[in-house]
């Protein structure tokens, strides 16, 4: 009994733990009466949540008087904008033409060979999402990747899953300590 | 006696490479060993190829010193600071030492990227001492008519850098002509040819010159809002642009009766891509301006007449703009002075691919693409051989290599097929399989169409279908003859550039390649050894020692073979996937 219960109840629960619509107030303040505003409004969204949740897009047409098919037609249209939620790291790899003459095609196969996912895809422990791109502006140091801020050149397969294995690293380690710190904290 | 002054490079790939360590890096030893020198920041010096760039400026002259890391950068300190002894091995340009990239500047006339590298782009008192703002002065100061603006840009055969070619000044004028009381002024920023980073490197190096260029063009139009329409994908040009508007705000550059010049008024805003090719295209940028998909919309009217919110418009490329202050301060006919009959002036290209030195070249119209790679350039990297340029990205196509001596002038270059596009020359090498580079941008192009015309919507992906069969090793009879029929019906039924130019780089590929496309077709054979189904991995029986490493990681067990005996490959069994041939520490595994 106990467990269906909680089963019910637990994805109400999970939305509203995970986006908070309030941090959109300001957003649409700030772009309420522009002209043009959409795009915008959507970009601020997705920068607050890392993605464009369908509750948001709920309250900007309430708000901001946007309609939901225009605001999804513009959500599919540009490679910007993703509708649903991504891993804490994306990685950014470039397939521009410099770097696909460079072969930043193997560096891709390897990566994902090594997270097991696919263009687009989001691994299961949500670490990484995985997305090709065109062009990062750092064409003479092709093959690039960037995950964050950080941008890394001159990459082949094997740097290039050296790079992520250390990300990964350091993830785990601070996902044990938080553990034991919060076991200790009880 | 001048202070010494060290200056990091700190543009997107500077910063890549790792330029910010190094910047803290010294900023770490002036303090910790109180050494007299003031450190500075700029942007893409143009040798990318050899980022991290960090220049010493001493009372003896300049030293450039190239691929600096934090380690490096303490010795440069140590022995040429505190020692006075520059540490050769490390300079890459100077104008005291010879370097062998001497070679690399000395065919370069610097136009648009005058003060690229020379100043911090953050600082607009810089911008100013190299000349900066005089051209809008001069033009409040002597009182120069909008009608002599507009003609000094038409005499000086200064033609769009963003692709088409059109003459800025006829543009300007036909803005001009119309009377509405509101109208707009655009900077496309949206740069977004994959392997190109012209415009991105003038934004983050000089984005004043940029914005004074706007003004003038906001002056001679009559505009006073103005929109930089920006790439959200450079985040670095988009910050120094919102430094420098707010910095020209302060200086009375932009605001109300600019320079005392009665009436003038002008003010403008970035406006940030979201990823679409097809919103570099002037109409689809509008849309995307006012907040819808970036769909091209149908000319005429041209902005000019019906633009933003439907007022008159002037689009200008980042480029061209950057142009514009340079021309008013030394006069059009010193800017025709170079380049030749119809394409006047000088010409940004990010040089990338298989080239040594891959960066930012400014050179005047009229040079050999030949010179470019070979003089400039310094030839194709580990010295293979050249096969082929694509110039103008997805819309663009490929020069061979028999034609190098074509001159980059906006004719000459259209006459091989290819354009002169924004900038990008994509250098290529034997290895470049040709059918897998048409088969590259047609996957670009069919994934950016905006699906409003039909042959570019679904014509680009029949195109892109047999390309990648042919790859593939699934290519038919009459495939050629196929793509080249698809190709001018897409031509002829897009409505906006990305449609008519998409088939480009397969019909160039196909002029000047069509021995490899016949290669992959009739003999399911790649000449460059780049489409993986179509390669044979063999084994070398007289080199095989019988190591067993290949065997062990073949992930299909397609080898055989005992210890210290010749192994073999069953290639009913091989899956192409190369794990031997890279593997093998003895040579003994052949590719063909
Ligand atoms: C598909 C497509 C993409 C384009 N992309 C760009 C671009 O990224 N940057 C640019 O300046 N012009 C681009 N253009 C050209 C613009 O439509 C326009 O001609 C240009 O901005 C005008 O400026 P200019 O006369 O200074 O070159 C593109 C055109 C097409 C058809
Ligand atoms: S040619 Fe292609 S990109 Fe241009 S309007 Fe038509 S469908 Fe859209
Ligand atoms: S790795 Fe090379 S030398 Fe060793 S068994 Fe294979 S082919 Fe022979
Ligand atoms: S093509 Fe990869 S960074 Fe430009
Ligand atoms: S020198 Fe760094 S971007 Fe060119």
């Amino acid at each position: 009994m106990r467990v269906t219960r909680i089963n019910k109840k637990e994805p109400a629960l999970k939305a509203e733990a995970k986006v908070d619509l309030k941090l959109l107030e300001p957003l649409i303040k700030k772009y309420k009466s522009k002209k043009g505003n959409l795009i915008p409004l959507l970009q601020g969204t997705q920068s607050l949540y890392g993605y464009i949740p369908a509750e948001a897009m709920m309250i900007l047409s309430k708000e901001a008087g946007l309609k939901v098919s225009d605001m999804y037609g513009v959500a599919t249209f540009y490679a910007q904008f993703r509708l649903t939620p991504v891993g804490k790291n994306i990685v950014k790899m470039c397939h521009g033409t410099a770097c696909h003459v460079q072969n930043a095609k193997a560096v891709t196969e390897d990566i994902q060979n090594f997270l097991e996912v696919k263009d687009g895809e989001t691994t299961p422990d949500n670490l990484f999402t995985l997305e090709t791109v065109a062009c990062l502006g750092c064409c003479s140091l092709a093959p690039v990747m960037m995950i964050g801020d950080e941008t890394y050149g001159k990459l082949n397969g094997k740097k290039a899953v050296e790079v992520i294995k250390e990300i990964k690293r350091k993830e785990t380690l601070s996902q044990k300590k938080s553990l034991t710190e919060n076991i200790s904290k009880n | 006696m001048a202070q010494t002054k060290v200056i990091v490079g700190l543009g997107s790939c500077g910063i890549a490479a790792g330029a910010g360590k190094v910047y803290e890096e010294l900023q770490r030893i002036k303090e910790a060993d109180n050494l007299d020198f003031e450190l500075k920041k700029t942007s893409c010096i143009g040798m990318c190829f050899k980022e991290p760039l960090v220049e010493i400026i001493d009372e003896t002259g300049s030293y450039m010193y190239g691929e600096v890391d934090a380690k490096k950068a303490d010795e440069i300190v140590e022995k040429h600071i505190v020692n006075f002894t520059p540490v050769n091995e490390y300079i890459v340009k100077s104008d005291v030492v010879e370097t062998k990239f001497n070679n690399y500047f000395d065919g370069q006339v610097k136009i648009a990227l005058r003060n690229c590298g020379y100043i911090d782009p953050e600082n607009i008192d810089e911008y100013e001492s190299r000349g900066g703002y005089q051209a809008i002065k001069k033009i409040a100061g002597e009182k120069i008519g909008v009608q002599d603006v507009i003609k000094s840009i038409l005499d000086s055969g200064l033609r769009g850098r963003g692709g088409g070619g059109f003459p800025t000044g006829l543009k300007w004028k036909f803005a001009n002509n119309n009377r509405s009381k509101e109208k707009y002024l655009i900077c496309n920023a949206d740069e977004g040819d994959p392997g190109a980073f012209m415009d991105r490197s003038v934004l983050e190096g000089d984005p004043h010159s940029v914005l004074e260029g706007m003004i003038i063009g906001a002056y001679a139009i009559g505009a006073s809002d103005g929109v930089i329409y920006c790439r959200a994908e450079y985040p670095l040009a988009i910050k120094r642009l919102n430094i420098a508007i707010k910095q020209a705000r302060e200086k009375g550059y932009l605001g109300k009766d600019i320079l005392d010049i009665e009436g003038f008024d002008f003010d403008l805003y970035i406006k940030e891509g979201a990823g679409a090719f097809v919103c570099g295209e002037e109409t689809a940028l509008i849309a995307s301006v006012e907040g819808e998909r970036g769909m091209p919309r149908k000319r005429p009217p041209f902005p000019a007449v019906s633009g933003l919110w439907r007022k008159p418009t002037n689009i200008n490329n980042v480029e061209t703009y950057a142009n514009i202050p340079w021309i008013i301060t030394n006069g059009a006919k010193e800017y025709a002075k170079y380049g030749t009959e119809k394409s006047k002036g000088t010409k940004v290209f990010a040089l990338t691919g298989k080239i040594k030195n891959g960066g930012l070249v400014e050179v005047p119209m009229g040079i050999t693409i030949k010179d470019i790679i070979y003089k400039l350039g310094g030839g194709i990297i580990n010295d293979k051989k050249f096969k082929a340029v694509q110039l103008g990205g997805p819309s663009g196509g490929c020069i061979p290599e028999y034609l190098s001596h074509t001159i980059v002038d906006y004719d000459s270059v259209n006459a091989t097929g290819a354009i002169m596009g924004s900038g990008g020359m994509v250098v290529m090498d034997e290895t470049t399989c040709m059918v897998d580079i048409a088969r590259f941008f047609l996957e670009f192009t069919c994934k950016e169409s905006c699906g409003k015309c039909t042959f570019c919507r679904v014509g680009t992906k029949r195109m892109l279908e047999i390309l990648t069969r042919i790859t593939e090793g699934e290519g038919r009879d009459g495939d050629i003859e196929k793509l080249e029929e698809l190709a001018y019906q897409i031509k002829d039924g897009s409505l906006c550039g990305l449609g008519q130019t998409a088939p480009n780089p397969v019909l160039t590929t196909i002029k000047y390649f069509r021995d490899e496309y016949e290669a992959h077709i009739r003999d399911k054979k790649c000449p460059a050894l780049n489409c993986k189904k179509l390669l044979t991995y063999e084994i070398i029986e007289d080199k095989c020692t019988g190591c067993m490493v290949c065997k062990r990681g073949c992930p299909t067990k397609a080898i055989s073979g005992e210890k210290k005996m010749p192994h073999f490959i069953d290639q009913s069994i091989c899956i192409k996937c190369g794990d031997c041939y890279s593997k093998c520490k003895f040579d003994s595994i052949k590719v063909y």
